[in-house]
């Protein structure tokens, strides 16, 4: 198969599908129910499973019963969805079984509106669900890479048997752009016998698996707790990914970015470099772990005069590059939130504005 | 070197599908491509609008401000998003259900009146084939033998369909060309 021109939100569903993911749940909300359309025609035609829950809070524990079983299961939603599916979610980190949740954001807070926003950053990085639970979060910034990203998210999730999230936005899952699904990212369920509630009977064993998330007694909730971490802190060794783009010479701006407002200030840095101005960019693609040594190194360059973290919300990322930068650089924070998208125009004022 | 298509016009005159077409033919033509509709919490025979980007190299912001080009299938389209075309762009106007002109001096404006060319083909639904042929024989941003093996793929699945829209094709680069 070459190239083809898909939205998004297809994109994703069918790179779940050619991940080997056959089990989809999930409750309809905008910008993002093109995925739940898309699968509930295209999976029972590979003989998958596609369910509709009654709320978003039923489908992150039929993501938990299903996950459970040592099945590959995954569901996408967009923002006040993905808060409901949080103690879900908090539960299956909880209890160490792999899963995909695919945010697509959009405006908030509350209801907040339909169109694309970067406004879950905080909550999809640091505090999705009660308790020490983390996700390895992975923000895409191109239809091609939303597929990539979807196609990775299964074997990540049993690599740490933890819940992976691809945090997307609205214009990722409504535009069309070519894509292709490259086969090498087709990957085979991990051994899943040595945990998965799948019955003794089928794995021909006369061990018992045993899958909580209660642990009363303080000593051992502890130890628990210190598995998740070293979980996480293997998360930060392994799985950091970032694109660098005009770093190689100098630059007096670095810019921090990522998903949809990278692609802006993609346009944004070549339109500053002809007219004159170097400014470089590094756009995490795991906002957790995130790129903190390679965006600190980057602002540490001598040409660099300060740092922006520019967003499409309130400046939920400018923390994260701020530890990063651990105060060698003013860092800046430019944004815009609810749907609005900030224009190359706007970003290059705000640039310019930094070396004045 | 990249350009930028907005269509706009009724909810179903078949925007979205005419800007999908394009978005398609680039692709077979090698380009990059970015289709980005307008997914606002709009209705049926609101105002509908998507754009289309074109590139030879990785497109950056796929949102567009100012395109290069238009395809103006009603008044309301015209009136709001003549003035943002870049000069020297393609504004293509519906002249049967638009009066009035772009306005502009510095674009080519390419009147052609769709929807009485589709009636008279047979089927007022194939308007949207014909402003798409005229505007892409016009701007040349595609092949023109791409375009049609897109608009044959398009309606593959409702094979019946298919002479009427190359018909519409035929009569859209006519009518670019007169």
């Amino acid at each position: 198969m070459g190239k083809v021109l898909m939205k998004g939100n297809e994109a994703i569903g069918e790179a779940a599908i050619r991940a080997g993911c056959l089990n989809y749940f999930a409750y309809p909300i905008t910008p993002q129910s093109e995925v739940a359309e898309y699968l509930s025609r295209r999976l029972p035609e590979v003989g998958g499973v596609f369910l509709q829950g009654e709320s978003e809070v039923a489908v992150s524990y039929m993501i938990l019963g299903a996950a459970a079983t040592g099945e590959r299961v995954f569901t996408t939603s967009s923002s006040p969805g993905i808060s409901l599916m949080s103690e879900g979610i908090s539960y299956i980190a909880g209890m160490q079984i792999p899963a995909v949740f695919v945010n697509i954001m959009r405006g908030g807070p509350g209801l907040g509106g339909i169109l694309p926003s970067q406004a879950d950053y905080l909550q999809a990085t640091k505090g999705i669900g009660h308790g020490d639970c983390r996700l390895l979060v992975m923000a895409p910034a191109s239809v091609q890479e939303a597929a990539e990203m979807t196609m990775r998210a299964f074997p990540l999730a049993e690599k740490y048997l933890n819940p992976v999230m691809i945090l997307g936005d609205g214009l990722i899952g409504q535009m069309m752009e070519p894509v292709e699904f490259p086969d090498d990212l087709k990957t085979e369920p991990s051994k899943k016998d040595e945990w998965a509630t799948n019955g003794m009977d089928t794995r021909g064993s006369n061990r018992r698996n045993l899958i909580r998330s209660l642990y009363l007694d303080p000593e051992v909730l502890n130890q628990h707790n210190l598995e998740l971490k070293a979980k996480y802190d293997r998360m930060q060794q392994e799985e950091i990914r970032y694109e660098a783009y005009n770093t190689d010479s100098d630059y007096e701006v670095l810019i921090v970015s990522y998903g949809t407002m990278s692609r802006v200030c993609r346009t944004a840095v070549d339109q500053l470099q002809e007219q004159g101005m170097a400014v470089g960019m590094l756009r995490p693609q795991t906002v957790y772990p995130f790129p903190e040594e390679a965006v600190g190194n980057a602002a540490a360059k001598k040409s660099c005069l300060a740092v922006a973290s520019i967003e499409m919300s309130m400046g939920q990322m400018l923390e994260d590059v701020q530890r990063s930068v651990k105060g060698r650089q003013p860092v800046h924070w430019f944004g815009k939130c609810g749907g609005e998208v900030p224009t190359p125009e706007e970003v290059i004022e705000f640039v310019r504005s930094l070396t004045k | 070197m990249q350009s930028e298509v907005m269509f706009a016009g009724f909810g179903g005159q078949g925007i979205l599908l005419i800007a999908k077409i394009l978005a398609h033919a680039a692709m077979e033509d090698g380009l990059e491509v970015a289709w980005v509709p307008s997914y606002g919490p709009e209705m049926r025979g609101g105002t509908a609008y998507c754009t289309v980007v074109i590139s030879d190299r990785l497109i950056g912001s796929p949102i567009i401000r100012n395109p290069m080009h238009l395809v103006a299938m009603n008044r309301p389209s015209l009136e709001k998003f003549a003035p943002m075309v870049k000069p020297n762009g393609v504004i293509l106007v519906n002249s049967t259900l638009i009066s009035i002109d772009a306005g502009r001096d510095d674009v080519d404006e390419l009147r052609v009146p769709v929807n009485e060319i589709a009636v008279r083909l047979g089927n007022v639904r194939s308007a949207n084939i014909v402003a798409l042929a005229a505007f892409a024989a016009r701007a040349r941003v595609v092949k023109m033998d791409t375009l049609r093996h897109c608009v044959k793929e398009e309606f593959a699945s409702k094979e019946k369909l298919i002479p009427l829209n190359m018909a519409a094709v035929d009569e859209g680069e006519k009518a670019a060309a007169g």
